[in-house]
């Protein structure tokens, strides 16, 4: 599905200063019954979230309204675990264009990319610079700059490059996705396809 | 030039190289099931484009089924409907489709192999990480995401950035009482979580030679535990011995032809990785998880790190144990089990039930424990009944469920409830994966069986 651009994002951010946060949590597998793609940000990390008779917890950050925006900021090693789409679709859903991390598991990555929202891997040092920014103002402010591969705090100015591959750039800034290049591709699909022994 | 097990089949799937881009990556063997399809058939309609060949997908539900009285409608509606879209989706486009209640219908990691549709130098893909199982047969396996399940469908490729490379090497022989989960556990322990984030993985050396092929399956299953894309394992006699036959493995002239193909594929003489990790068997003894991500695992007669001794973080160390109801430096034999769970693609085929029983027999469940065992598929259930291993199992106090994924995942009704501690033979510890609140210890059918037999957290080798 042909979805939103992507250039560049000013945006407030949501601090999730833990590590290893697997897509179990993200959206538990409880919530995966649905046969269409929308809704999911209603449980975006839902055991987090709500308590077991579905009242708020008071202490997780969605539930804190000092914080908000389009970009959520997590620790190393984010989207561990299944390989369920449900879980970007869960941060797209709920507002969310835009995820930076240390590290990211790989199928989350891409799964992330594909649906339109961009992961940043960013240095651990320059990550620990973010949470410290947004915890001394949380209204402050990253701008994510997809051209120019760039991420920069809006406050102090202070910047970091984040990599991403050509191919995969050029169809979050125009809004491609891979379908549409790979139906163009059908007649070299299928004379690969008669070679092969199995 | 020399290559690796992992070149040679990487590079005989590429269509086309995109510059600065990923490799347009061509798929033998599609599997899907009735969760992280449906979204994918809707974006066909969507586009208006069809299955591109519908004969190489394959389709099973196993997610979110009922493990008893599958012979009775569905009685939650959310599940109902997803079967029914999945019945629906390949009956329109003409895949094969195993579905609740077939005789083949069984775990999806579980069937493949089974029925011979997984061979060597294949790419197989699955909308489920845990498609790596299918590298024990020296594939290409990896799970992906629906956008990905739609391409497959759309036009039988993917994108995708070649991984580096990894391999792992295990010398030696095991002691007696681990078994191949022991040998996953103790890298993942090694290794963390994230340690193999961005690799592929060849497992090599003695360990994984003498081992069947069902403990293959178990190693490259939990491949994804480490991060790594997928896990693989170079084909050889073993495996040519359990494929040939299967109902839909090769036969004939094309068995012979595929044969001498399939002896190419094993890593050259010289050939490099990224990244090379080597252990020796003697170290390994059987293992338990005690905390909630699969790289927190400890030799289960030792005891649980302290904060900095592991490579994880401070804080989601020590969340991790606080969510478990633990404490560092607390031994893990002894702790009580209220649940024990032996199934799932990792532990639910014919071994483990044979392992499992070597110790319930002769032996009564204990009375604190609630014991789910569930066979991967059809197939294993009926094996075990032939193998006369039901009667020992419910001589010993034990009953037997009907197959699917069950309480690996908790989709369905298979839940432990909060609080409640598991000792299972599944992959994932994550909080509230088997329950919202529940707790998983992973560890071996063997671990699995002490503890259901004691009541307890309980070497094995006790009973050995
Ligand atoms: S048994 Fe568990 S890990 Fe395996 S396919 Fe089912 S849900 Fe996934």
């Amino acid at each position: 599905m042909a979805y939103d651009k992507f250039t560049v994002l000013q945006s407030t951010c949501v601090p999730l200063p833990l590590e290893n946060v697997d897509t179990d949590q993200i959206i538990p597998a409880r919530f995966l019954k649905a046969t269409t793609r929308e809704g999911f940000g209603d449980n975006l990390f839902r055991d987090w979230r709500y308590n077991n008779d579905n009242s708020p917890k008071e202490d997780f950050v969605l539930n804190n309204p000092t914080y908000s925006g389009k970009v959520l900021v997590a620790g190393r090693n984010f989207g561990s675990g299944s390989s369920r789409e449900h879980a970007a679709w869960a941060i797209y859903d709920y507002g969310f264009r835009c995820v930076i991390s240390s590290f990211f598991a790989d199928i989350f990555k891409g799964n992330a990319l594909n649906i339109g929202i961009l992961p940043v891997t960013v240095s651990p040092a320059f990550l620990d610079k973010i949470f410290k920014a947004i915890e001394a103002d949380p209204k402050a402010e990253v701008e994510v700059d997809l051209p120019n591969q760039k991420v920069t705090l809006v406050a102090t100015g202070e910047s970091e490059g984040f990599d991403i591959n050509g191919y995969k750039k050029n169809n979050m800034v125009n809004g491609f996705d891979d379908i549409d290049y790979l139906q163009n591709m059908k007649e070299e699909i299928s004379v690969f396809e008669e070679s092969r022994p199995f | 030039m020399s290559k690796t097990l992992f070149d040679k089949v990487w590079d005989a799937h590429v269509v086309r190289k995109i510059e600065d881009g990923p490799d347009v990556f061509f798929i033998d063997r599609h599997f899907i099931h009735e969760v992280t399809s449906p979204v994918a058939f809707l974006g066909l309609e969507n586009r208006g484009v069809g299955v591109m060949f519908p004969e190489r997908t394959f389709a099973t539900a196993d997610h979110n089924t009922p493990t008893i009285n599958q012979h009775l409608p569905v009685e939650d509606a959310l599940s109902a409907n997803q079967l029914k879209a999945l019945e629906t989706n390949t009956g329109k486009y003409g895949i094969s489709h195993w579905g609740l209640g077939h005789q083949k219908n069984g775990i999806v990691h579980v069937v493949g192999p089974e029925n011979g549709i997984t061979l060597p130098g294949m790419t197989i893909v699955c909308g489920d990480s845990h498609t790596s199982t299918h590298g024990a047969f020296g594939a290409i396996a990896f799970g992906i995401g629906t956008s990905e399940v739609e391409m497959v469908l759309s036009s039988q490729c993917i994108m995708q950035p070649k991984p580096k490379k990894m391999r792992i090497t295990v010398n030696g022989t095991v002691g007696k009482g681990v078994l191949p989960k022991d040998v996953i556990l103790y890298i993942i322990s090694k290794i963390s979580a994230a340690g193999a984030t961005g690799y592929f993985v060849e497992y090599a050396g003695e360990v994984f030679e003498n081992m069947s092929m069902e403990g293959r399956m178990t190693v490259c299953n939990m491949s994804i535990e480490m991060g790594a894309r997928g896990g693989m394992i170079a084909p050889d006699e073993k495996t040519f011995e359990y494929l040939k036959g299967r109902e839909q493995s090769p036969k004939g002239e094309d068995w012979e032809k595929l044969l001498k193909y399939w002896n190419t594929l094993k890593t050259d003489e010289g050939a490099t990785f990224d990244e090379e990790l080597v252990y020796d068997a003697a170290d390994i003894e059987p293992q338990i998880t005690y905390g909630t991500n699969p790289g927190l695992g400890t030799g289960i007669s030792t005891t649980i790190p302290k904060a900095g001794e592991v490579i994880d973080g401070e804080a989601s160390f020590k969340k991790s144990l606080k969510y478990m109801g633990f404490e560092e430096g607390q031994s893990v034999i002894g702790k009580e089990v209220d649940y024990v769970f032996l199934g799932s693609c990792t532990n639910g085929r014919i071994e483990d039930f044979r392992a499992f029983a070597s110790i319930v027999k002769g032996k009564k469940k204990a009375d604190n424990v609630t014991a789910w065992l569930v066979p991967g598929s059809h197939i294993v259930e009926a094996q075990i009944k032939d193998e006369g291993i039901l009667d020992i199992l419910t001589e010993a106090g034990f009953a037997l469920r009907q197959p699917g994924c069950s309480a690996c995942l908790a989709m369905n009704d298979d839940k432990i409830p909060a609080g409640k501690l598991a000792v299972s033979t599944s992959n994932r510890n994550f909080e509230g994966r088997q329950g919202p609140n529940s707790r998983t210890m992973l560890a071996s059918p063997l671990v699995a069986a002490a503890a259901a037999v004691t009541g307890k957290v309980t070497d094995p080798r006790e009973f050995l």
